[in-house]
């Protein structure tokens, strides 16, 4: 009885990590994407530079609870520092380049960990904030090195590995992201099915609860944290090694509050929500500015309010009404899709 | 003698309130003690200090003649001190199972693990497997904890704690909120407590603390009144005027 207990305990306990066939459906259909639109490379890597940039902030806010509206802090550490690196010809291979300017954030990221795990979500929001701000305001006045608001000059990115160089197409670009982005969510999900992920979880539940059955409460935020930063400093990386440009606007406010967006369109804690949420954030912009230059502010707002206003669940309850409808009249199944349960932020 | 949980002049404030007065307390290694308090006599706060969520302002606390007194909460599971809350402190969105499984990877030292999956070390799930069983959840290990009756989440409340394999295990009111039905089931789990393990309850039903406890201190106004066995306590004068006679 209890051997039986005990497997079916191990298959339960694994189950969660389980790869489920709607994730292999997935990224076939990025990867068939990627390839049938070879003239819209440019905004797909724009896409992936994106969704890896919300998988960071998806980590701490989705898994730890951690909210933050500095992330681009993040990002423009590891933006400039791929810039520099390129510009002083210090390391010119892109990939190693990329981990280096990674590893830079990482530093930023554990050293603020300490200042962001005290206090509750608005001393955080503000800590974060003010983080992010002052790393722009420190790029602006070091314009010697960052090069201020003109941004960064004569940024050169080398061909990867010597081999791949990058393409006027933005072909070379598009599969050296959408690598990176599939090698760090596998990373990532590894993580968070691991019982340190785990641990964030209750953390998030319940931290008084948390540290009463042992978990190290603080050291636990601060290692996600960190993780986090690396990250969003490679995808700070990306954007330079693939436009060519830093320049001051990625430290914007904006891009850490666009990333919280994409989390509430795509949902969180499951680690394809900021994915998700990073291309339908992405083309409705495209739509709403082809339909009104002027005005596409309005209907993204628009969008977002009815988002949190019916409930994400309610609407991919509707989008996924048809191919259920489908599968039931093929296979005799019930609902046999059904997105993974989460929260909204 | 080394207790198994002693405190030294254990002092507390809240500016000017004074809610723990010089308690000195000495739990025997294996005992079934129990603190007992009318409302207000600071009972949780003595635990919450015991347990690290509060600083005292003065005194020590020992564990088995070690001095835990600046220790943070998590360490002082890790050495040996578990407890339940008065108020269910579970995890809303986690299952039985990984409630579970977390207190268990973490005592077995693997919860910091990044790279391994959950459910991959036989010794934790068998661990995991024989608590459930035991606390009779094996058959909603798979349920948010949300979504539990409140008699499994407070079998839960208490499978949490003991699943951390505690030396010394703190009982802030464990039969609080239990409709009757469902009071059986977590007063055998309190009883089938392994011998060894030092048990300090909290408790406002006298049935309950009689019929378990061996050993009895009763806190009034912060500042110990009485101790002693059950039957010298019930029949001190003191404790009858102060506290069962109000009950009465």
């Amino acid at each position: 009885m209890t051997t039986n207990a005990q497997t079916e305990v191990g298959f339960h306990a694994r189950q969660h990590g389980r790869w489920h066939w709607s994730e292999f459906a997935f990224w076939i259909v990025v990867l068939a994407v990627g390839l049938a639109f070879p003239s819209r490379y440019l905004i797909m890597t724009e896409i992936l530079r994106l969704a890896l940039f919300a998988l960071s902030l998806d980590l701490i806010l989705g898994y730890a609870g951690i909210v933050s509206l500095g992330h681009a802090a993040f990002f423009g550490v590891g933006a400039y520092c791929a810039g520099l690196l390129s510009v002083h010809g210090i390391i010119n291979e892109p990939v190693l380049a990329l981990i280096v300017a990674g590893l830079a954030a990482t530093v930023l990221g554990f050293a603020t960990s300490f200042l962001v795990i005290r206090g509750v979500d608005l001393t955080r929001l503000m800590v974060t904030l003010g983080i992010a701000l002052l790393m722009e305001a420190l790029a602006e006045r070091f314009s010697n090195i960052t090069g201020g608001t003109d941004g960064l000059q004569g940024i050169d990115i080398q061909p990867i590995f010597g081999v791949f160089a990058f393409d006027m197409f933005g072909r070379t670009g598009f599969f050296y992201s959408l690598a990176v982005l599939f090698v760090l969510f596998l990373l990532a999900r590894i993580i968070v099915h691991s019982p340190f992920g785990l641990s964030l979880r209750a953390i998030k539940n319940n931290p008084l609860r948390a540290s009463a059955i042992g978990i190290p409460v603080n050291k636990r935020l601060i290692a996600i944290y960190t993780v986090a930063a690396f990250y969003a400093g490679i995808a700070g990386a990306l954007f330079t090694q693939t436009t060519a440009l830093a320049s001051l606007d990625v430290f914007a406010f904006e891009r850490s509050a666009d990333l919280v967006l994409l989390l509430v369109i795509g949902g969180s804690g499951y680690l394809y929500g900021g994915l998700i949420g990073a291309a339908v954030f992405r083309m409705l912009q495209e739509l709403f500015q082809w339909i009104t230059p002027q005005y596409w502010m309005f209907w993204i707002g628009l969008v977002l309010v009815v988002i949190v206003m019916v409930g994400r669940h309610r609407i991919h309850a509707y989008a996924l009404w048809l191919p259920n409808l489908i599968l039931k009249q093929i296979a005799g199944r019930k609902a046999a899709v059904v997105l993974t349960d989460n929260e909204a932020p | 003698m080394t207790y198994a949980l002693e405190t030294r002049g254990l002092d507390k404030h809240f500016g000017g309130l004074h809610v723990t007065r010089n308690l000195s307390l000495q739990i025997r290694p294996g005992a079934r003690h129990a603190l007992i308090g009318p409302n207000g006599a600071g009972k949780t706060t003595v635990i919450n200090q015991l347990t690290g969520v509060l600083e005292p302002s003065a005194g020590r606390i020992l564990l088995e003649g070690q001095d835990i007194t600046d220790l943070p909460v998590h360490k002082r599971v890790l050495r040996g001190l578990s407890r339940t809350f008065q108020i269910n402190q579970l995890y809303p969105d986690l299952t039985p199972l990984e409630t579970i499984g977390l207190a268990v990877s973490e005592r077995l030292g693997g919860g910091g693990n990044w790279w391994r999956r959950m459910g991959t070390r036989d010794d934790i799930n068998a661990e995991i497997a024989d608590t459930l069983e035991r606390f009779r959840l094996l058959d909603v290990m798979n349920d948010r904890t949300s979504t539990l009756p409140y008699g499994k989440q407070r079998l839960l409340e208490i499978a949490v704690a003991i699943a951390a394999k505690p030396r010394v295990l703190l009982l802030d009111e464990p039969a609080a909120g239990v409709p009757e039905g469902e009071r059986k089931d977590i007063l055998a789990a309190v009883a089938a407590l392994p011998r060894d393990v030092t048990v300090l309850l909290i408790e406002h039903d006298m049935d309950l603390v009689f019929s378990f406890a061996d050993r009895i201190s009763v806190l009034v106004s912060g500042a110990l009144l009485v101790e002693g066995a059950p039957d010298e306590v019930a029949r001190d004068p003191q404790v009858k005027a102060v506290y069962l006679g109000e009950a009465a």
